[in-house]
């Protein structure tokens, strides 16, 4: 029994010719038991997004086992909850219209929905802003939606697509918290995709590096700094604990390895 | 100063905003391409050509056949809203020409938006209706005038149909561009909060498309009055392209102009009512 199941998942994108074929996964085998916070780090081209969007069920995986909850994936679902990296809220609905909206495609009746949009806007601190047209709100708040309504569905799983790569540093550690506080409180595994290695480190219980041509996990790390920062609430400290520091360093020369192997091959 | 050292040192605001040379006032972004209000300017330029319309009519240097004077042009419109020119007063014509405009709208909307939103969420629809809009759409009103006359006769129907025809195409092509403008990231995020296929198009495409089908109504009714006075060359008894046509033949310039004054305000000023129509539906349009 597990949350989540990857054997041997291999995605291939076809070329124009037999030989300009990209393996973009190449036999990932993955199993997660229980509510972890999963971290894909990888440079890019090391199909990090490409195994995010076989776990929404955008793309069909070209072989290979994938399950959630023990069931195989046949295509999106409000089972699995995706946060995007440009938050793709819909400007004509206003906050608390765009955070109910997945309830509503379901048919929940409108009160129902609207207690359960307010009680996740709470959660994520817009508790002030139900009414706010979402083009006005900055990259962080819109975020913040984005979120809040992955969370009305009640999903298995949450999927984030470098979610906090468009904003700036401060807003970056700000919404870093507030995602592990979430996490914690609503108990949902996490399948988070960035390329900043701190941020990785800070936030996972199960660390993933990816590497490129073909795309594959090279490293799995298994982290707790963010159950300290439960416990000490102080970010800053954490990220500059030594053998935080250690880490950082021991993956970032994964990572440039990585790319500077990439570089040589173009 | 010599003209070089003024070009090359701009010193005064206005040089300095058209090069681009100083740096922007704060609260200003530098370099936009044409920054600032024109609204002023407009109104300068309207009030000038007007005064030299006035000028060059009441000094004489103009003979009134070639161009009446605005004053002249003024007593005329008084003088036809009561009493009737060509079978009908100025009023009758107007009301003629906005019901075949706006009838012919409001038929090429009812069928342009759904035919263009189908082609663009469907092949089977889209593989249908391309080849006929795109074979006839560049072709002019005019060139398809005796067509319509020899399978609809001479009634309004011609007239309407004819104006339809000229509407619908940029319409339906707008419509179809609008599905195509709306963002995959917001698709996604539906499908994976739960939708099917129809709420994809009833809540998502619908709504994403809707500021480029507004710029179409734009563009499709800007076509309808092009084409207004083509549809009543043949066989109209009234209407203000019927009216101009008259006032033509009997080289009655103040009637011509009139009537041409006539169809521009009144296209201006629904142009003005579906720009606002725009901002309160689709306020978000271009912020997002």
């Amino acid at each position: 029994m597990s949350r989540l199941h990857l054997e041997d998942l291999t995605v291939v994108y076809p070329g124009t010719r037999h030989s300009d074929e990209v393996h973009a996964l190449e036999k990932v085998s993955l199993t997660i038991p229980g509510n972890d916070f999963v971290v894909a780090l990888g440079a890019s081209g090391c199909g990090k997004t490409t195994l995010l969007n076989v776990l929404a069920g955008f793309i069909q995986p070209t072989s290979g086992t994938l399950l959630i909850e023990n069931q195989p994936i046949s295509g999106p679902g409000a089972d699995r909850g995706v946060v995007f990296q440009k938050h793709a809220l819909l400007p004509w609905l206003n906050v608390i219209q765009n955070t109910e909206f997945g309830l509503k495609l379901q048919g929940v009746a409108a009160q129902e929905r609207r207690a359960v949009a307010v009680k996740y806007l709470q959660l994520v601190g817009l508790q002030e802003y139900h009414n706010f047209p979402v083009y006005q709100l900055s990259g962080g708040m819109q975020q913040r939606v984005g979120l809040a309504r992955a969370l009305t569905s009640d999903p298995d799983i949450l999927l984030m697509d470098e979610p906090l790569g468009a904003l700036d540093a401060l807003t970056r550690e700000t919404m870093q918290e507030l995602i592990l506080d979430v996490w914690r409180e609503t108990e949902k595994m996490v399948f988070f995709i960035t390329h900043s290695v701190e941020e990785a480190l800070f936030m996972a219980t199960k660390l993933i590096v990816m590497s490129p041509r073909p795309g594959r996990i090279t490293h799995t790390y298994d982290l707790d700094f963010c159950h300290r920062f439960f416990e000490e609430k102080n970010a800053r400290s954490i990220k500059s604990m030594p053998d935080f520091i250690a880490m950082r360093e021991e993956v970032l020369k994964i990572i440039y390895q990585d790319e500077k192997s990439s570089g040589e091959e173009d | 100063m010599s003209i070089i050292n003024f070009i090359t040192n701009p010193s005064r605001a206005s040089f300095s905003r058209v090069f681009g040379g100083a740096p922007a006032k704060p609260g200003e972004t530098f370099g936009v391409p044409g920054y600032g209000s024109s609204t002023v300017i407009s109104i300068v330029t309207s009030v000038t050509l007007l005064f030299i319309w006035w000028l060059v009519t009441t000094m004489g240097w103009v003979k009134p056949f070639f161009l009446p004077s605005p004053q002249s042009i003024a007593i005329r419109t008084i003088e036809l809203a009561s009493t009737e020119y060509s079978g009908a007063t100025l009023w009758q014509h107007t009301e003629w020409s906005l019901y075949r405009v706006f009838t012919a709208f409001f038929i090429a909307v009812g069928l342009a938006i759904p035919i263009g939103i189908g082609m663009g969420v469907n092949r089977v629809l889209r593989g249908i209706f391309d080849p006929p809009i795109e074979f006839y759409r560049p072709i002019p009103p005019l060139g398809y005038l005796p067509l319509t006359i020899i399978w609809l006769g001479i009634d309004d129907l011609q007239k309407i149909v004819l104006i339809a025809l000229a509407i619908f195409a940029p319409m339906a092509l707008a419509a179809r561009a609008g599905v195509r403008s709306v963002s995959i990231e917001q698709i996604h995020a539906a499908y994976s909060l739960g939708a099917n296929r129809f709420q994809i198009l009833r809540y998502i495409v619908l709504n994403g498309a809707m500021p480029e089908i507004l710029t179409g109504m734009r563009i499709g009714i800007g076509f309808g009055w092009t084409t207004l006075v083509a549809a009543e060359m043949v066989a109209a008894q009234e209407g203000l392209g019927h009216m101009v046509l008259t006032a033509a033949e009997f080289l009655d310039t103040e009637v011509v102009i009139l009537g041409i004054v006539m169809i521009g305000v009144i296209a201006y000023v629904f142009d003005l009512l579906m720009r606002f129509i725009q901002h309160k539906l689709v306020p978000w349009k271009g912020k997002m």
